[in-house]
């Protein structure tokens, strides 16, 4: 038996996942970037004082990027706080996370660190070992030129060759450079050709300064973007006049690509069924892998209504988890049934439209009988408020006190005025979502949301998902 | 006819930001013969698709400013206004002198109202035209130019805390027609339309509406409003169609409270009608209320079938001085402007009737020399 105590750290703990999964700082529906920055903030700073080992944990599940580095820079700025134990596994769990963060980010938080004037010597090591793991300096001294020369100034570190440190802190003070990446990048200067074979934003710099027009330019440099380039220039570079972008839509991630089919008008997503619903599907077969028709009968219930629209900052955001969590269920579950909010039928053609009648829809999802119902919805229950929790407790207490019926609230949106995603109702588990990809893992971590595992279950839980994470990323440097 | 006729509308579950709940009104049926006036829908540029129609009548709601003259200055519709010609200009319009900068800086593809305080000086100024029997009490003034000019004091929606806010929330019914204003559940407005269309052309319109000063008060000191949440007692459930129906309950349940709790001051009130104009079979009228003091008085402007049943409706909560003052003049409208008849009926001797509408801002409506004798009588 726990105690008191453990209770409420485990759920504490939980909280700030949902919170951590789901808040990047940004705009929302229902609340703007300072609530949720503001609201986030606290969050840090409540668990970094109270649960220092579960915050660091934390950076084993699927946390997103922003709060990550937030985590990160946290434990750092602290570390003098820190036992010697506690530095040791903080900073295994640290090197880990960095490792796959994206490197933009991770130049972004030592940059952060620089500006708060954190130069302690496990930062300093910390940064050494990132910087010596990347798999090319020529290539982040091009792409990341200023964060590259920011972190080595502020880590004291030597460049990886005297080269190096000349490209970054004297670029143009030398006449020739024996690393091909660097000469091109010299040669860009003064030779248009030369900046196609450089990446997609650093060429992008030199395009407008050599006054390359943008049809010929996205044309010419189309090779060299990266495949989230590729799908997020596609459209504009069409307008520009501009054709030859490959954007391998069936190699996209899920959620990425629900959020690029939602972004089409309504005509194209027609005229482009057929290549637009096998991509979601084959994305979806590759993120179920193993698992897939391992679910049984699934029923979910998908919000669609006006306030999956996010907002500016985060475009239709809710509503593309929706669709992707809706392809993904349909290749996990062996019998399968998507029942949208708003009633409509063709999933493909949604759009953010109309109230939010959750507890009708989930009536209706009950009807068929599933072994497993799946609700995802920002719990904005509106069309009448509070009846979908209403259903779910009676159905929960009165109808199926079995648990036949295993139900589990996805929420994509962090509410900044609760500290915590908004719940249906507290018979039924809800996790945060921010990924489609990340379902099953959370569909794991909602069943100590339900309040029937203890604080000992949760550690486990998450030193497992630490070493699997430690594991991937040995297997990677081993490779 | 004498009360408000919502039949054909339904009221659905209200959703709250803040101090603010709108209560969607959804028409089972759109009226199709009746529509917002194409050139509206021309400013509002990839808002609303606007299909193929057939014959129909138009209306502009009051206020509205559009390029409606020749000349392409801006100018106002001056009170609602029913057309049968497929693009036609209000035949009352007034005209706007915006000053160059200002009208540089409108957006072209936006609904624009008329400044607020010349809207609803229109509107007292189109309810009450002033003594209609030259009593020797009352000034020349009063007799030559009426009430005018009346300077009523309201404020724009803009300026009510969390409205816009909740405008911006607010998810739209498919097929709603109509919302309630309420203010810490103190009805602010009613606002119908025909046509789901012209309702999603104009939601964001309610922001540029006018509303008293309670409303604004309201807005800005009250806490926030309570949801009204379903609750299924569960006793009695065994089947999920028991619950089904159970829910059900629950929404009609709400309705019902709604139409004959929180509406009836709308809703229940006999109001006074003047018909404005007939075209086909709609019928545009204003109304007063009964100017009943110490509780929630609307007077407004609606647009009705053959059948007596409302196509458009707009009103607005007067303010309790503007309920006293509406009181005070329609009584003495109802006495054909004769004081001590007034005063009979009020219970109340001439002095005090003449200091009442002194204290009313009335004051110029009367004689000087009369009013002093009053004062005087007071005094001794």
């Amino acid at each position: 038996m726990d105690s008191y105590g453990d209770l409420i750290a485990a759920d504490d703990v939980l909280l700030f996942v949902n919170a951590a999964i789901t808040s990047t700082g940004q705009r929302e529906f229902h609340s703007d970037a300072g609530e949720q920055r503001l609201s986030l903030d606290f969050l840090h700073a409540y668990m970094l004082g109270n649960y220092r080992d579960l915050y660091a944990g934390v950076l084993a599940l699927d946390i997103n990027d922003h709060n990550a580095v937030l985590v990160i820079r946290r434990l750092l700025e602290t570390a003098g706080e820190a036992t010697a134990d506690q530095r040791r596994s903080e900073g295994r769990l640290i090197a880990g996370r960095l490792a796959t963060l994206p490197p933009q980010r991770v130049y972004g938080l030592f940059d952060a660190l620089r500006r708060a004037r954190v130069n302690n010597r496990r930062s300093r090591a910390i940064m050494r070992d990132w910087l010596s793991a990347r798999p090319d300096a020529a290539f982040d001294a091009v792409k990341y030129r200023g964060g590259l020369k920011r972190a080595l100034r502020h880590a004291h570190l030597a460049p990886a060759t005297e080269e190096l440190g000349a490209f970054v802190f004297a670029p143009l003070t030398r006449k020739h450079y024996e690393t091909p990446l660097l000469e091109t990048w010299r040669r860009a200067h003064y030779e248009q050709a030369a900046l196609y074979e450089l990446p997609y934003t650093a060429a992008e710099g030199f395009a407008a300064k050599h006054g390359i027009p943008r049809k010929v330019f996205l044309e010419r440099i189309a090779p060299r973007m990266t495949r989230l380039e590729a799908l997020r220039l596609r459209d504009s570079a069409h307008r520009a006049g501009a054709t030859g972008i490959p954007a391998d839509l069936a190699r996209m991630p899920l959620t990425r690509l629900a959020t690029y089919v939602l972004s089409l008008p309504v005509e194209d997503r027609l005229r482009r069924r057929a290549e637009l619903t096998h991509a979601l599907g084959s994305a979806a077969g590759r993120v179920a892998g193993p698992h897939r028709g391992s679910w049984g009968k699934v029923t979910a219930v998908l919000d669609d209504s006006f306030s999956t629209f996010g907002s500016v900052h985060k475009r239709r955001r809710p509503l593309a988890v929706a669709l992707a969590c809706h392809h993904l269920l349909a290749v996990l579950a062996g019998d399968y049934t998507g029942l949208w909010t708003s009633g409509r039928t063709d999933a493909l053609l949604t759009r953010p439209y109309g109230p939010t009648p959750l507890g009708r829809r989930i009536l209706d999802a009950l009807d068929t009988a599933p072994s497993r119902l799946v609700i995802v919805s920002d719990g904005w229950d509106n069309a009448p408020p509070g009846l979908a929790g209403e259903v779910l407790r009676v159905f929960r207490t009165r109808l199926d006190p079995e648990r036949r019926t295993s139900v589990v609230h996805l929420n994509p949106v962090y509410d900044a005025a609760d500290f915590d995603v908004r719940r249906l109702s507290p018979t039924v588990p809800t996790a945060g979502v921010r990924d489609a990809e990340d379902l099953p893992a959370l569909v794991e971590l909602a069943q100590f949301a339900e309040g029937r595992t203890g604080l000992a279950e949760l550690i486990t839980y998450m030193d497992t998902r630490a070493t699997r994470m430690l594991d991937a990323t040995h297997q990677e440097r081993a490779r | 006819m004498t009360t408000l006729d919502l039949t054909g509308l339904t009221t659905r579950p209200s959703q709250i930001w803040g101090g603010v709940r709108l209560v969607p009104l959804v028409r089972d049926e759109p009226v199709v013969d009746l529509r917002l006036n194409p050139r509206l829908y021309d400013d509002t540029v990839g808002l609303v698709e606007v299909g193929p129609r057939q014959a129909y009548i138009s209306y502009v709601p009051h206020g509205f400013v559009a390029t409606w003259t020749g000349d392409g200055t801006p100018a106002a519709a001056y009170g609602t206004q029913l057309s049968a010609d497929a693009d036609p200009a209000p035949t009352a319009t007034m005209g706007l002198r915006i000053h160059r900068r200002m009208a540089r800086r409108q957006a072209k593809d936006r609904l624009r109202f008329l400044p607020m305080h010349l809207a609803l000086e229109g509107y007292l100024a189109l309810h009450f035209g002033g003594p209609s029997i030259a009593w020797e009490e009352w000034s020349q003034r009063a007799i030559r130019q009426g009430l005018s000019p009346r300077v009523e004091e309201a404020y724009a929606g803009a300026e009510a805390r969390g409205l816009a806010e909740a405008l911006r929330v607010f998810e739209i019914h498919p097929g709603q027609c109509g919302v309630m204003v309420y203010v810490s559940d103190a009805l602010a407005a009613a606002f119908v339309v025909p046509h789901p269309d012209d309702y999603r052309a104009l939601h964001s319109s309610l922001l540029q509406d006018l509303y008293g000063e309670l409303i604004h008060h309201y807005a800005l000191l009250m806490p926030p409003v309570q949801d009204f949440r379903a609750r299924i007692p569960d006793a009695e459930i065994r089947s999920l169609a028991q619950l089904r129906t159970a829910a059900a309950e629950q929404e009609r349940a709400w309705a019902q409270f709604h139409d004959t709790t929180m509406a009836t001051e709308l809703l229940e009130q006999e109001y006074t009608w003047q018909s404005v104009h007939r075209m086909g079979r709609f019928t545009l009228s204003r109304f007063l209320p009964q100017f009943r003091p110490k509780q929630g008085n609307h007077i407004g402007e609606a647009i009705t079938d053959d059948r007596g049943r409302i196509t458009y409706l707009k009103t607005f909560r007067l303010s309790e001085s503007q309920v006293r003052r509406g009181h005070l003049l329609s009584r003495l409208a109802a006495n054909d402007w004769h004081l001590a008849d007034t005063a009979a009926e009020l219970g109340l001797s001439d002095d005090q009737l003449g200091l009442r509408l002194d204290s009313a801002g009335f004051g110029f409506l009367l004689r000087q020399d009369i009013l002093d004798g009053y004062r005087k009588q007071r005094r001794t």
